[in-house]
C-alpha cells in the first residue's frame, strides 16, 4: 500500500475522496444555509406585499450611498478570495497569504460601514424594540420594515463575521505552510462559504436599500 | 458459539475510561451515546404522558389544574417529538449502521458527528432546565401571539434548546448524506443499496432542508417576546398565519423525519425474516425519496381551519392525497414479499408487522384529516392525537423497537432473550391499540385534545386509554431490564445470528473500531437470499 499522505484522514482512501467529501459537506451545509435565509426572505416579502407603502417608506431611510460602497468591497473581497483560492491551487504560497488579508480587510471594512449605518440609525430612533420612535401613518410597517431589515442584515453579519474568523484561521495555516497544490480544500471551503454570504447581500442590497427609490 | 474471528479488541472494548466514550469519534461510540441521551429523553416524555393519562381518569380536574395539566403535554410534545423521535432511529441506528452498511470506516466527518451530540446535550440542558424550573405551556407548536405575548412560562429556553439541536439535526443530516454520496464500498451502487439506506438518506434531505427554516421562525418568536414587536402578533401589526405555515413547513416534512427511518428498517426486518429479495425494490427505494419531495409540499393541511384561500386548501389536500401513493407502494410491497417467503416469527419481525398494520391505519386516517370538510369535522380534536400517535409510536416506536433487536446482536455482541423479548413486543402492540383505539372514537364523538376535564359520556373510552397506556408502560420497561440484562448474562451473538445479507453482517459482533479488516468489495444487491424451492419470482 502507498504511503498515507499526512493530511489524509484515516476514513479516506485518497486526499482525492477526501477532497471531494469535504466539497459536498460545504455544498450541503450552503444548502442549508439557503434555507435559513429562505426563511426570513419570505417573510419580508410577505410583509412587502401587506405593507407596500410603509416597506418603500422604510426604505427611504437607508442610506444607498452607504449600501453601495458595501457592496463594492465586498463584492472585491470575492475577487480577491477567488484569487487566493487560485494562488492554493498553483501552490504560490505568497499569493495566498497576500489575497487572504486582503480579503479579511474588506470583510472588515464591510463590517465596519455596517456598524456606522446600525448607529446612525440608532440615533434616528429607527431601532425596533430599543429605541423606536416614529411619527406618521405608517409607523407600525415602518417599524416592521426596520425589523426585517436588522434581522436579515443582522444574520449576515453574524455570517460575515464568522466567515472573517475563518479566513483568519486558514491564514495562520498557510501561514505556517499547512496548505501544497495538492492539499488546500480548506482554502477552498473557505471560498465557497465566502461567496455565499457575498451572494445574499447581492439580493439584499435592492430588497432593503434600492426597492424604495422608484416609488 | 462461533469462534471469535479476529483478535483485535471491539469498539466497545477499544477503551474502558469515561474520556474514552467522551472524546470518541468513532460513529459506533457516538451512536451509543445518543442512545443514552434519547432513552432518558423517552423516559422524561412518557412521565408526563403517565400523569396526563392518570388525570384523565376521570372527568373532573382531580389531580392536576388546567395550568400543570397545559404544561405536561408541552413537556410531552417537544420532549417526544424533537428530542426522542426525530433523533430517534437516525442518530442511534443511523449513526451505527450507516458506515457498516456502506462498507466504510467511518462517517465522512467524524469529529463533526461527535459534536452533534455534544450540540445534542447542550440544547437538550436548555429546554430541561426550563421544564425544571416551572415549564413552558404552549403546545409543542408555540402558536403566537400565545407564545409570544401571553404565556407567561419559559418559552424562550424552550425554543432556544430546540434551536440549537437543530444544529444537531442539520449536521447530522449533512454527514449522512455526504457519507452516502462518497464512501459506498467499491461495487455498491445506489440501487445495491440496503433500503435502510435510501430511507435514511431520504430523511437527512429533510432534516437539511427544513430544519433551517424553524431554526430562523424560533428566532423571530423570541425576537417578538423580547423586544415587544409585531412580527406575529395582529395587535401589533404582524400576521399570526405567517408563523403557522413556517411552523408546519418545517414540521410537516418533520413528521416525515419521524417515519422513514421506520421504513427502511421495517424493509430490512421484513427481507431477514422472510429470507426474500423485496419485493419491488426499486419501487420502494423511490417512495423514499417521493415521500421526503413531497413532504415540503402539504404542510398547508394543519391550516384549514386556519384561515386559508379555498383555492389554497384545495391544492393542499390534493397534495396531501398524494402522499398516499408512495406510502402504500411500500405497506404492498412489504406484504408481497412476505408472500411465500420462509417466515420466522422472532422479534424484530413481530415488530415489524406491527408497524406495518399500524402505520397502515394511522396512514388512512391521515386521510381523514386531508379531506377538507371532515377534517373541520375532527380538528384539534382525539382523531388527530390517535392519527399521529398511530403514526409516531405505533410506527416509528415500533420501529425502532423493532431495528434495536435486530441489531442489538450486532451493537452489543449478546443475543437478548427471545421469549421475554416476543413478549414485550406483544405487551407493546395490545397496549398501543387499547391506548390510542378509543381516542379515535373519543375524537370522532367530539372530545377536544388539550384539555383535563370532559364529560362524563367520555370516560369509558378516557378508562380504556389510561388501561391501555399502564399495560404500554410495562412494554416499555420490559426491554429495558432485560436488555441491559443480556449485555451481561446473554449469549454471545457471532457475527451474523441472523444468517442475514447486508455488510453489517459480515463482519465480528461487536465490530472492530475500523468496522472492516479489509474494505468489502460488493457484486451483488442487498438481500440477495439464495432462493429456496420453486423459483416464484
Amino acid at each position: 500500500m502507498p504511503e498515507r499522505h499526512a493530511a489524509l484522514a484515516p476514513q479516506f482512501d485518497s486526499l482525492e475522496q477526501q477532497h471531494e467529501t469535504a466539497t459536498l459537506g460545504m455544498w450541503v451545509f450552503l444548502a442549508t444555509e439557503l434555507m435559513l435565509f429562505g426563511a426570513l426572505f419570505t417573510g419580508y416579502t410577505v410583509y412587502r406585499f401587506l405593507y407596500p407603502a410603509g416597506f418603500a417608506e422604510g426604505s427611504h431611510h437607508l442610506d444607498v450611498v452607504l449600501g453601495t460602497i458595501n457592496t463594492v468591497v465586498l463584492i472585491t473581497s470575492s475577487l480577491t478570495m477567488a484569487l487566493a483560492v487560485h494562488g492554493a491551487q498553483l501552490g504560490k504560497r505568497k499569493a495566498l497569504l497576500g489575497f487572504l488579508v486582503l480579503t479579511i480587510l474588506l470583510g472588515t471594512a464591510f463590517m465596519g460601514i455596517k456598524a456606522i449605518e446600525y448607529t446612525a440609525h440608532y440615533r434616528e430612533h429607527l431601532a425596533p424594540g430599543l429605541a423606536f420612535v416614529y411619527g406618521g401613518p405608517n409607523a407600525r410597517e415602518v417599524e416592521l420594515f426596520f425589523l426585517f431589515y436588522f434581522a436579515m442584515t443582522g444574520v449576515h453579519a453574524i455570517h460575515l463575521t464568522i466567515g472573517i474568523g475563518v479566513l483568519t484561521a486558514v491564514l495562520l495555516l498557510a501561514w505556517r505552510g499547512h496548505y501544497s497544490s495538492e492539499h488546500h480544500s480548506q482554502v477552498e471551503l473557505a471560498g465557497l462559504y465566502w461567496h455565499f454570504v457575498d451572494i445574499v447581500w447581492v439580493f439584499l442590497l435592492p430588497l432593503l436599500y434600492l426597492f424604495g427609490r422608484h416609488q | 458459539m462461533s469462534a471469535v474471528v479476529t483478535a483485535e479488541p471491539s469498539y466497545a472494548e477499544a477503551g474502558y475510561t469515561v474520556r474514552s466514550w467522551l472524546l470518541t469519534t468513532d460513529h459506533k461510540r457516538v451512536a451509543i451515546l445518543y442512545m443514552l441521551t434519547i432513552t432518558l429523553m423517552f423516559f422524561i416524555g412518557g412521565a408526563a404522558a403517565t400523569l396526563m393519562r392518570l388525570e384523565l381518569l376521570t372527568p373532573a380536574g382531580d389531580l392536576v389544574d388546567s395550568a400543570s395539566y397545559n404544561k405536561l403535554f408541552t413537556v410531552h410534545g417537544v420532549i417526544m417529538v424533537f428530542f426522542f423521535l426525530i433523533p430517534s432511529i437516525p442518530t442511534v441506528l443511523g449513526n451505527f449502521l450507516v458506515p457498516l452498511m456502506i462498507g466504510a470506516r467511518d462517517l465522512a466527518f467524524p469529529k463533526l458527528n461527535l459534536a452533534s451530540w455534544y450540540i445534542f446535550v447542550f440544547g437538550s440542558l436548555f429546554t430541561l432546565w426550563a421544564i425544571v424550573n416551572g415549564g413552558v405551556d404552549t403546545g409543542w407548536t408555540f402558536y403566537t401571539p400565545y407564545s409570544t405575548a401571553s404565556s407567561n412560562t419559559h418559552v424562550i429556553s424552550t425554543t432556544l434548546g430546540i434551536f440549537i439541536i437543530g444544529f444537531s439535526s442539520i449536521l447530522t443530516g449533512l454527514n449522512f448524506i455526504v457519507t452516502i454520496h462518497r464512501m459506498r464500498a467499491p461495487g455498491l451502487t445506489w440501487f445495491r443499496l440496503p433500503l435502510f439506506i435510501w430511507s435514511t438518506y431520504a430523511t437527512s434531505i429533510i432534516l437539511v432542508l427544513a430544519t433551517p427554516v424553524l431554526a430562523i421562525t424560533l428566532v423571530l418568536v423570541a425576537i417578538e417576546r423580547v423586544l415587544r414587536v409585531g412580527i406575529f402578533d395582529p395587535r401589533l401589526g404582524g400576521d399570526p398565519l405567517l408563523y403557522q405555515h413556517l411552523f408546519w413547513f418545517y414540521s410537516h416534512p418533520a413528521v416525515y423525519i419521524m417515519i422513514l427511518p421506520g421504513m427502511g428498517v421495517t424493509s430490512e426486518l421484513i427481507t431477514a425474516f422472510t429470507r426474500k429479495r423485496l419485493f419491488g425494490y426499486h419501487f420502494v427505494a423511490l417512495a423514499s425519496i417521493a415521500i421526503a419531495v413531497l413532504g415540503f409540499l402539504v404542510w398547508g393541511h394543519h391550516m384549514f381551519v386556519a384561515g386559508m384561500s379555498v383555492h389554497a386548501a384545495l391544492m393542499f389536500s390534493i397534495l396531501s392525497y398524494l402522499v398516499a401513493i408512495p406510502s402504500a407502494i411500500k405497506v404492498f410491497n412489504w406484504t408481497a414479499t412476505l408472500y411465500k417467503g420462509t417466515i420466522e416469527f422472532r422479534t424484530p419481525l413481530l415488530y415489524a408487522l406491527g408497524f406495518i398494520g399500524l402505520f397502515t391505519i394511522g396512514g388512512l386516517t391521515g386521510l381523514f384529516l386531508a379531506a377538507l370538510a371532515l377534517d373541520v369535522h375532527v380538528t384539534d380534536t382525539y382523531f388527530v392525537v390517535a392519527h399521529f400517535h398511530y403514526i409516531m409510536v405505533g410506527g416509528m416506536v415500533m420501529a425502532y423497537m423493532g431495528g434495536l433487536h435486530f441489531w442489538w446482536p450486532k451493537i452489543s455482541g449478546r443475543l437478548y432473550p427471545e421469549g421475554w423479548a416476543r413478549l414485550a413486543a406483544l405487551i407493546i402492540f395490545v397496549g398501543f391499540n387499547l391506548t390510542f383505539f378509543p381516542q379515535y372514537i373519543v375524537g370522532y364523538l367530539g372530545m377536544p385534545r388539550r384539555y383535563h376535564v370532559y364529560p362524563d359520556e367520555f370516560q369509558v373510552l378516557n378508562v380504556m386509554s389510561t388501561a391501555g397506556a399502564s399495560i404500554l408502560a410495562v412494554g416499555y420497561l420490559l426491554p429495558l431490564v432485560y436488555l441491559l440484562w443480556s449485555l451481561r448474562y446473554g449469549r454471545p451473538a457471532g457475527p451474523n445470528p441472523w444468517d442475514a445479507t447486508g455488510l453489517e453482517w459480515q463482519t465480528t459482533s461487536p465490530p472492530p473500531p475500523e468496522n472492516f479488516e479489509q474494505t468489502p468489495v460488493v457484486t451483488e444487491g442487498a438481500y440477495a437470499y439464495p432462493s429456496r424451492g420453486a423459483p416464484h419470482a
